[in-house]
């Protein structure tokens, strides 16, 4: 756990990103952004991006081999596809967030919960719309890979289980990432509603932005 | 042959270090035998009727509860269906997770790729063995996504550190998939990320495909989890109008 210094009267940028909705912008390199769980037990499902070259994206596999562990806390340094560094996460006083568990979507939804529940919000589409409203970002469908799950809590037992282990996320716990490189996030706040890990009750979060 | 494989039609060994690609139809058996106990097959599955749906580790992981791939397991795309299920498997722990060495990884172990001196003995990396393989279907390194590793076990510690085990690592250990829809499948013999052998593995992998028996109602990959059921509707779904 690290918590931060930073003053929120001191933020460049604010906004709040209501549950199933999603955000996409750019972080410079040097900035710092915080993720903050508004009401608690929220998963925010992001993507990274290279902000000048979109191929190049957060990659899940890259980052959990260099650092040689499968979640993501304070110190943790976020790999791209090649293999670089694009951000570290400086602060977090939730304690643990999820890189293994990908994204809800239609069709995976199909297969977890229920063939009819194909038409329920999910963070894959919530991506799709994104990308689709903002082509000038350069991303396609081919770039998006597997995201982070912050607020996520997915133990690994050791048998070789994955379990969806109740939040260990609450109403004001965030965590703090500063950019390596020029960075385009893109968030989906996530609106599961099959899924107890949020109380079934799908909440907004805050991105906050310090300027360098 | 068994319940599951009709025929074994066709035997090839991949060296250690190298990489392959085939477009399988549904139906098919593949079967991968470690025949030194010191191998890992990198494996990368896409839709070749439509290259932007392909394999996704994390929704293979979660809609099964698990983190280790093995007999029973189906390996989803990010569409909900099954590419392929794994009908039979001795080695019983799968990696998924890890991805692939990078040319600094095996330089860092190994010393450099070097063609001059090692001519196909060259120390191949996993990432490199891939981008050559995507480039001959019009993909590159933005269509990796995390990749299978078959024969290599990865554990994970209380606080999350990953650990390549070598425990079950026995000659003769085999892998048999059956696919369920077609298939671009994408392959590499190189070592696993994490393995830190002394020398730089060369044994071979041998490779048997063949056709596979009709599905029975007690299958038991599709008959695994209420989840697996549902993945092979989907995969019926996608085959609609179309003789089995």
């Amino acid at each position: 756990m690290q918590s931060s210094n930073l003053k929120i009267s001191n933020a460049s940028f604010r906004k709040v990103i209501d549950a199933g909705d999603y955000f996409i912008g750019v972080v410079l390199k040097g900035e710092t952004f915080r993720i903050l769980d508004l009401k608690g037990n929220q998963a925010a499902d992001t993507l990274f991006f290279n902000a000048h070259n979109a191929s190049e994206r957060y990659s899940a596999m890259d980052t959990m081999r260099e650092q040689a562990n499968v979640y993501l806390t304070t110190g943790t340094k976020l790999r791209s596809n090649l293999n670089n560094v694009m951000l570290e996460i400086t602060a977090d006083i939730c304690g643990r967030h999820d890189t293994l568990g990908g994204a809800c979507s239609t069709e995976s939804n199909t297969v977890r919960y229920d063939l009819e529940k194909r038409c329920m919000h999910s963070c894959r589409d919530s991506w799709m719309l994104a990308i689709a409203e903002h082509p000038e970002y350069g991303i396609t469908k081919r770039d998006i890979g597997h995201n982070i799950n912050f607020f996520m809590n997915v133990p690994v037992t050791e048998d070789g289980g994955l379990t969806f282990a109740d939040g260990i996320s609450g109403a004001g716990k965030y965590v703090e990432l500063v950019a390596h490189m020029d960075t385009i996030v893109l968030i989906s706040n996530c609106p599961q509603l099959n899924n107890p890990c949020n109380g079934f009750n799908p909440t907004p979060i805050e991105f906050i932005v310090w300027a360098e | 042959m068994s319940e599951i494989i009709r025929s074994i039609d066709y035997t090839t060994h991949i060296p250690s270090g190298s990489h392959w690609s085939l477009r399988v139809r549904r139906g098919t058996i593949m079967r991968l035998t470690d025949t030194a106990g010191l191998g890992n097959v990198g494996m990368l599955f896409y839709n070749p009727e439509n290259l932007l749906e392909r394999y996704n580790a994390p929704d293979t992981l979660k809609c099964q509860h698990t983190f280790k791939l093995t007999q029973g397991n189906c390996l989803y795309s990010d569409m909900g269906r099954i590419f392929a299920s794994i009908v039979e498997d001795s080695f019983g722990w799968h990696d998924t997770v890890m991805g692939n060495s990078h040319a600094e990884h095996i330089e860092e172990r190994w010393g450099k790729r070097d063609y001059q001196n090692d001519r196909n003995q060259w120390m191949q990396n996993g990432y490199d063995a891939f981008l050559v393989e995507l480039a001959k279907y019009g993909l590159n390194g933005k269509d990796i996504a995390s990749n299978l590793n078959w024969f290599s076990q990865v554990v994970t510690d209380q606080n999350g550190g990953l650990i390549l085990a070598q425990d079950n690592k026995a000659p003769g250990q085999t892998v048999t998939l059956r696919f369920e829809m077609d298939t671009l499948v994408l392959l590499h013999t190189c070592p696993h990320p994490l393995n830190t052998a002394e020398i730089y593995p060369r044994e071979s992998i041998q490779i048997e495909l063949g056709t596979a028996h009709d599905i029975q109602e007690d299958d038991y990959c599709m008959n695994f989890r209420e989840e697996n059921l549902r993945g092979f509707k989907n995969n019926q779904l996608y085959h609609l109008g179309l003789i089995a």
